[in-house]
């Protein structure tokens, strides 16, 4: 059973996203979140730029985006409150990014085995079905810290 | 701000890769440092606080590392081949080794292969010791 079970997700996640320091301070949001999914919103900055002539955001702060959606959506999935470490992550990059436009990034996991957890995600403007990136990622199990277990208990014993 | 042409045009001409650490916004909120040592291209990237992953550990956040290996892929390219445009990333597949710690992180990248319209790169990240990687990647780059 999962120890974020009737735990407010979308708090869950806020939670999760704020105690990343470089998350928080990029001033990544949470759009919707469940268990082992979330839509998370990075608002368009220019010191982010990675080509000044078009104003286009640098591909790195999409692995950032990225990284952090699938980091969500593989610990609420896999519920034992042990932090996880990325193992492994490739994108694809389908086409540049809008100047000016927030991007968003959706990430599910798809598979989760005693060491790994396997998650998809996919970065967009406004269509989930016209993405600007594509990624797949893995993530080992049981890594060190602990500390979302005492918070995802506190949550619980709020709701 | 002159146009990325220019900047890199110029850091050529002058030999000094330096001046590409301030090109576009985000190398220098990174805080990129470029510099050629022996006529070979060096990278870091200091540690900052805002950098961070895991205040507990503490490490910097996966997307910085991967996103400083992307960079200074894309930077070698410019300075080793003769191209003045910014290439752009097709694909790139990171593997996480070590945690980064808070300390200045290096990064190697050398040309595997060069096509006509793509290029293919491998880069490493380390902190202390070349031999301990903290992260690899390897991607697809269009240089055409």
């Amino acid at each position: 059973m999962s120890v974020f079970e009737g735990a407010d997700f979308f708090a869950f996640a806020t939670r999760f996203v704020e105690a990343i320091p470089h998350v928080k301070e990029l001033g990544i949001s949470v759009v919707t979140a469940a268990p082992g999914t979330a839509v998370i919103k990075l608002p368009y900055r220019e010191d982010l730029i990675g080509n000044p002539d078009t104003g286009v955001l640098h591909g790195g702060v999409i692995t950032t985006l990225i990284d952090t959606v699938c980091g969500f959506a593989a610990f609420s999935d896999v519920g034992d409150g042990f932090a996880l470490a990325t193992l492994d992550l490739r994108i694809d990059y389908l086409k540049p990014a809008t100047p000016k436009l927030d991007l968003l990034a959706e990430g599910h996991t798809y598979k989760i085995t005693k060491n790994i957890v396997f998650v998809r995600a996919t970065a967009y403007h406004s269509d989930p079905q016209d993405p600007i990136a594509n990624c797949v990622c893995t993530f080992m199990r049981g890594t060190k810290g602990v500390e979302f277990v005492n918070s995802a208990s506190k949550m619980n014993s709020q709701s | 701000m002159s146009s990325l042409v220019e900047i890199i045009r110029h850091a050529k001409a002058e030999g000094d890769p330096e001046l590409m650490a301030t090109a576009y916004p985000y190398a220098v909120y990174l805080g990129l440092q470029m510099s050629t040592i022996e006529d070979e291209l060096h990278c870091s990237m200091p540690f900052d606080e805002k950098l961070v992953g895991n205040p507990l550990l503490p490490a910097i956040h996966g997307g910085v590392v991967g996103a400083f290996l992307e960079s200074v892929a894309l930077v070698t390219l410019i300075w080793e081949l003769d191209i003045e445009q910014l290439p752009k990333t097709i694909d790139i597949s990171i593997d996480y080794l070590r945690s980064a710690g808070p300390k200045t992180t290096w990064a190697k990248a050398v040309l595997t292969k060069r096509g006509r319209r793509v290029a293919n790169v491998r880069v490493e990240a380390w902190q202390d010791n070349p031999l301990k990687p903290v992260a690899a990647a390897h991607g697809n780059f269009l240089t055409g």
